[in-house]
């Protein structure tokens, strides 16, 4: 594997890193939609009051 | 894979997210120390850690290209140069490896690249200059944005054609812009970083880039750099979807939180705590290092606990912090509607 390469096709790898993409796509989208969901009561919970501290 | 190693990653996914999000550089160069630490290959510590930075890179570019930040002609011509540069740089980690060289070098620029910019970090902070991402400066205007003193003399000086206009009214010499993508990525080919913290100064000051397109336009442009290194780490084996996924797991949540908390926290005042995790970092792998070398298990494992301790401190200021900083706001709100 030393030496420049111009890279060839794999299927594998292309799967590998592809799987890495789904991954940060949905925790993007998932993360985002819990911030959402779960944000406001979890500051209440830590601020305490109406969580409209920020 | 362990529960307990599989815990680890997460945990410390979490908290380089904190740091990320938080100072918008710095995350990712604290992986590879601690899985070369952790006893993996060099190339699956610096592959691994090079598939970490691509996954955090696309999620941040995500939220990025929301804002508008991204300058897609400026990162097209830099994915170029740093293509060549990550491929340098991979293929000096195999070579090294196949001499039985490259964990210790890549331990020694560790140990010089974190020390160096610990330091900068440290001083800057120390001095009230900041470090990092300036965030008043990310939230400004285009418009109010002013090209700084370097990269008006480099775009006066150095016009080879053919020459580029940028967004921010920025015209540089295409050359200016590849010769700043192809160090930065030799950088990321060699030590699996994101090299945000370089290629960001170098765009601001060398290209003249305004700071907001600079962060968006780094990100989109690890996506692709990132991504080709990492399949090219990959090919060879030196991807574990058993080091990353957890890691992003992690991170993707630490980094919401991290950035969440630049909106109630003055970074000014946690920076220089910043520069001393980057200074611990550097002697954790100094000891690490020398631990292997001597063949000393406890020495390292105390590389291992320093590296990951100094972090752990860091984002944990930041969370005491915001929630320091959130309730005094809401005392204060109490207190006036009383």
């Amino acid at each position: 594997m030393s030496g420049l390469e111009i890279p060839s096709w794999d299927p594998q790898t292309a799967l590998l890193i592809g799987a890495i993409l789904l991954e940060a796509i949905v925790l993007y989208a998932g993360y985002g939609g819990l911030e959402r969901i779960l944000g406001p009561p979890l500051l209440r919970l830590i601020v305490g009051g109406d969580g409209s501290g920020q | 894979m362990s529960p307990e190693m599989l815990a680890l990653f997460v945990g410390f996914g979490l908290v380089v997210g904190v740091l990320f999000g938080f100072f918008g550089m710095g995350g990712s160069f604290l992986v590879t120390p601690a899985l070369l630490m952790l006893d993996y290959d060099p190339s699956v510590a610096v592959g691994s850690g090079m598939a970490f930075v691509f996954g955090t890179a696309v999620i941040a570019t995500l939220k990025h290209h929301d804002l508008g930040q991204v300058d897609y002609k400026l990162g097209a011509i830099m994915i170029t140069g740093t293509t060549i540069g990550i491929e340098a740089g991979r293929a000096s980690v195999y070579y090294l490896e196949s001499i039985g060289l490259a964990g210790a070098l890549i331990s020694v620029s560790y140990v010089v690249l974190l020390g160096g910019v610990g330091a900068m970090v440290t001083r800057d902070a120390l001095r009230g200059d900041g470090g990092g991402i300036d965030h008043e400066a990310a939230d400004k205007s285009l418009d109010e944005y002013e090209i700084p003193e370097t990269a008006k003399k480099i775009q006066r000086t150095v016009r080879i054609p053919p020459m580029v206009s940028l967004r921010g009214d920025v015209r540089v010499s295409a050359w200016v812009i590849t010769a700043v993508a192809f160090a930065t990525g030799l950088l990321s080919g060699f030590l699996g970083v994101g090299g945000g913290f370089i290629r960001m100064p170098a765009m601001i000051y060398a290209i003249g880039v305004p700071v907001p397109v600079a962060v968006g336009t780094d990100l989109f442009e690890i996506v692709f750099s990132g991504g080709l290194g990492s399949y090219l780490y990959g090919q060879g084996g030196g991807v574990d979807l058993g080091i990353v996924v957890p890691l992003l797991f992690g991170s993707a949540l630490g980094a919401r939180v991290g950035s969440a908390a630049t909106a109630v926290v003055d970074a000014d005042g946690i920076k220089v705590y910043f520069g001393g995790m980057l200074l611990v970092g550097a002697i954790a792998v100094g000891v690490g290092e020398i631990g292997s070398y001597v063949g000393s298990p406890v020495l390292e494992a105390a590389g291992l606990v320093l590296v990951i301790g100094a972090a752990v401190v860091v984002a944990a200021a930041i969370l005491y912090t915001s929630i320091l900083s959130l309730r005094t706001t809401k005392g204060r709100q109490r207190a006036t509607a009383d």
